[in-house]
């Protein structure tokens, strides 16, 4: 494809929203965001060839064929894609129906490591033994 | 022979497609994936052996040749991987079937749970093999949706919540390396390994520094190397111990293997090996002083795993042979050591009820097999003479005298005191869990019966640890013909392209 203006802001604005939407609470969210983020990786992909007639063998001459190989990455690309999206839409799901929301959660354990370390505390298992 | 070298990822996938239609029959599935397992292990073994003899292995996938189709390659780097992933994917197999019989209920190892480790296997093996990087991508991606599914086994709560903080955040990684690929792919016209060694040299510093960062950065968060590694203690202990302990073993390792890969086939030497070491010190330090706060011996263990993932870019990023070399022997040793090390920790947890320090005790009396198996690995880990570990931090700690740049000799001093504080946080564990006089509150003795296909298995491991150490000079002379290969580079091109290499 030849890289014209047009493409390149649609990428930019694909990342920058996807990247923002990631750094959301929601998984719903977190999801939007990842959608948006793999479609701009396709665009990033599909950029890198070179435009021009369906590469099939004599349909053109040689040098006028578009480049195969990015389209056969997107294709790959979208599959996994839209297996993730299926996840995660699962996960967000799941977590929905468990804990009554679908928030990325912080690390319990680690809270509570934190906690007693503010408090001067060992992890509560030094003194006996 | 070069037909051999397809069938690691082709007979696991084979199983797990098996595995898939005999649903209800967990019997026959065992079967199908312990069969398909060993078959793995010494079709990798006559690899191991084909290539350290005659040199690397090349296959065209679908007959397309080198520099337009798919490749497989193994090289001895790639086969040594393959024999220690594949030995420890079918111990842990052989644990988790027994885990399964005895908690009686035949759900355990769900339904799912047999084709989903399989695709696991499958996709470590592919990024292994893969000669190209679209190729390690897939790879990659199959090892990855696989483990997503295993580490939200069961859809409980608190899986859920940490499945959630690990699926984003390799999701983000992925989607990194996927762009990193584009990017490549529209500077070089090629995503061939071999063929992007040339073209890459060619390209301007900044273009190349630039996609070199991106690559290391997607596999810095898959190898969890500091400060991208601090979505791995949250998730990997909730997981049944014996997904936590392949996770442990080959996750981290593929993406340190595909670091390896890429730094000195992709992009020798340059400014970005003063980063690698830079970061190497930080995760080993500031991941052992994690471990040294914990209170949980799992949540212990997966910080000592981030910390000694340093170890391992110490030696990549001294460029040296024998650094590499040395992080070669490391990623054997610790693959092994640390799959063994939580073994041993669903042992206890099976055995004491619990995973956590401050409920456990007296363990050593209760069942000395059991403390042997968590104190040899444990040994061995903190580098303890003569055990391997002793011998690859050796290995490293030379190579780091060697360079002799301030750098080097500040991750020296790092190594060695990793090494130490490793040693006071398992002897912690040691006081805590083993030596001290028994809780009241663990299960009675009956009720924590350790079953035979949990502890067989994790002793062969542990055997297969201390194995190590007697072949250390045998593995040290393949780990330094794999380096002395990678470093020339010339040798991968021309085997995977043939007459054409540049």
């Amino acid at each position: 494809m030849t890289p014209n203006l047009v493409y390149i802001v649609v990428i930019g604005v694909l990342f920058a929203a996807g990247v923002s939407m990631v750094l959301e609470r929601s998984l719903t969210r977190v999801l939007m965001g990842m959608i948006l983020l793999g479609n701009g990786v396709n665009l990033l992909i599909l950029l890198g060839g070179k435009a021009g007639a369906p590469p099939i063998v004599g349909g053109a001459p040689e040098n006028e064929l578009a480049d195969p190989l990015p389209q056969i990455m997107i294709l790959t690309a979208i599959v996994i894609t839209l297996g993730m999206t299926a996840f995660l839409l699962a996960l967000a799901y799941r977590s929905w129906a468990m804990a009554g929301h679908d928030e990325v959660q912080d690390d319990v354990e680690d809270r509570r490591i934190m906690l007693l370390a503010e408090r001067d505390e060992g992890s509560g298992t030094e003194d006996e033994s | 022979m070069t037909w051999l070298v397809p069938l690691p990822v082709v007979m696991p996938l084979l199983g797990a497609a098996l595995t898939l239609m005999m649903a209800g029959r967990p019997r026959a599935q065992r079967t199908v994936s312990l069969t398909a397992l060993t078959a793995t292990l010494l079709v990798s073994a006559a690899l191991l052996y084909l290539t350290t003899t005659e040199g690397a292995l090349v296959v065209a996938v679908g007959g397309w040749v080198a520099p337009l189709g798919i490749v497989l390659v193994a090289d001895e780097l790639a086969a040594l991987m393959l024999v220690v992933s594949a030995a420890v994917t079918v111990c842990v197999l052989v644990y988790s079937i027994g885990q399964g019989m005895a908690d009686g209920h035949e759900e355990t190892p769900l339904s799912v749970y047999h084709p989903t480790y399989l695709v696991l296997t499958a996709g470590v093996t592919n990024a292994f093999l893969a000669g190209d990087l679209f190729n390690l991508y897939v790879g990659f991606e199959i090892l990855l949706v696989a483990s997503y599914v295993l580490l939200t086994l069961g859809g409980t709560e608190n899986r859920i919540r940490a499945g959630t903080t690990y699926v984003v955040v390799s999701l983000l990684s992925s989607v990194i390396f996927l762009t990193a690929i584009g990017l490549i792919y529209a500077a070089t016209g090629t995503l061939n390994m071999a063929q992007l060694a040339g073209r890459l040299d060619a390209l301007p510093d900044g273009l190349r520094l630039t996609l070199q960062g991106m690559l290391l950065l997607a596999f810095g968060i898959k190898a969890a190397v500091f400060p991208l590694s601090s979505w791995l203690p949250d998730s990997y202990p909730t997981a049944p111990a014996p997904v936590t302990a392949v996770f442990a073993g080959l996750l981290t390792k593929v993406g340190v293997y595909a670091i390896i890969r890429t730094e000195t086939l992709l992009f020798p030497g340059g400014r970005a090996t003063t980063v690698l070491l830079i970061a190497a010190l930080l995760t080993m330090v500031i991941g052992i002083l994690g471990a040294v706060a914990q209170s949980d011996i799992k949540r212990l263990l997966s910080f000592t795993l981030v910390s000694h993932i340093g170890y391992l870019l110490f030696g990549v990023g001294l460029t040296s042979e024998l650094g590499l070399s040395s992080a070669i022997f490391y990623v054997v040793h610790h693959i092994t050591v640390q799959t063994t090390l939580f073994l041993a920790a669903g042992l206890i947890e099976k055995r004491g009820g619990s995973t956590a320090l401050d409920r456990l005790g007296g363990l050593a009396r209760l069942n000395p097999v059991l403390a042997l198996a968590f104190l040899i690995p444990a040994l061995n880990l903190a580098g303890i003479p003569p055990f391997s570990g002793f011998i690859g931090k050796l290995g490293l700690i030379e190579a780091g005298v060697a360079d002799g740049g301030y750098l080097a000799w500040l991750l020296v001093a790092g190594s060695v005191l990793t090494s130490l504080l490793t040693l006071y946080a398992i002897a912690r564990v040691w006081n805590l869990a083993f030596w001290r006089s028994p809780n009241p509150a663990m299960p009675s003795p009956d009720a924590g019966r350790c079953p035979p296909l949990m502890v067989v298995p994790t002793l062969a491991l542990v055997a297969f640890g201390v194995a190590l150490s007697v072949v250390a000079g045998p593995l040290f002379a393949i780990g330094d013909q794999a380096a002395g290969d990678l470093l020339q580079r010339g040798g991968y091109a021309q085997a995977v392209l043939g007459g054409d290499a540049p």
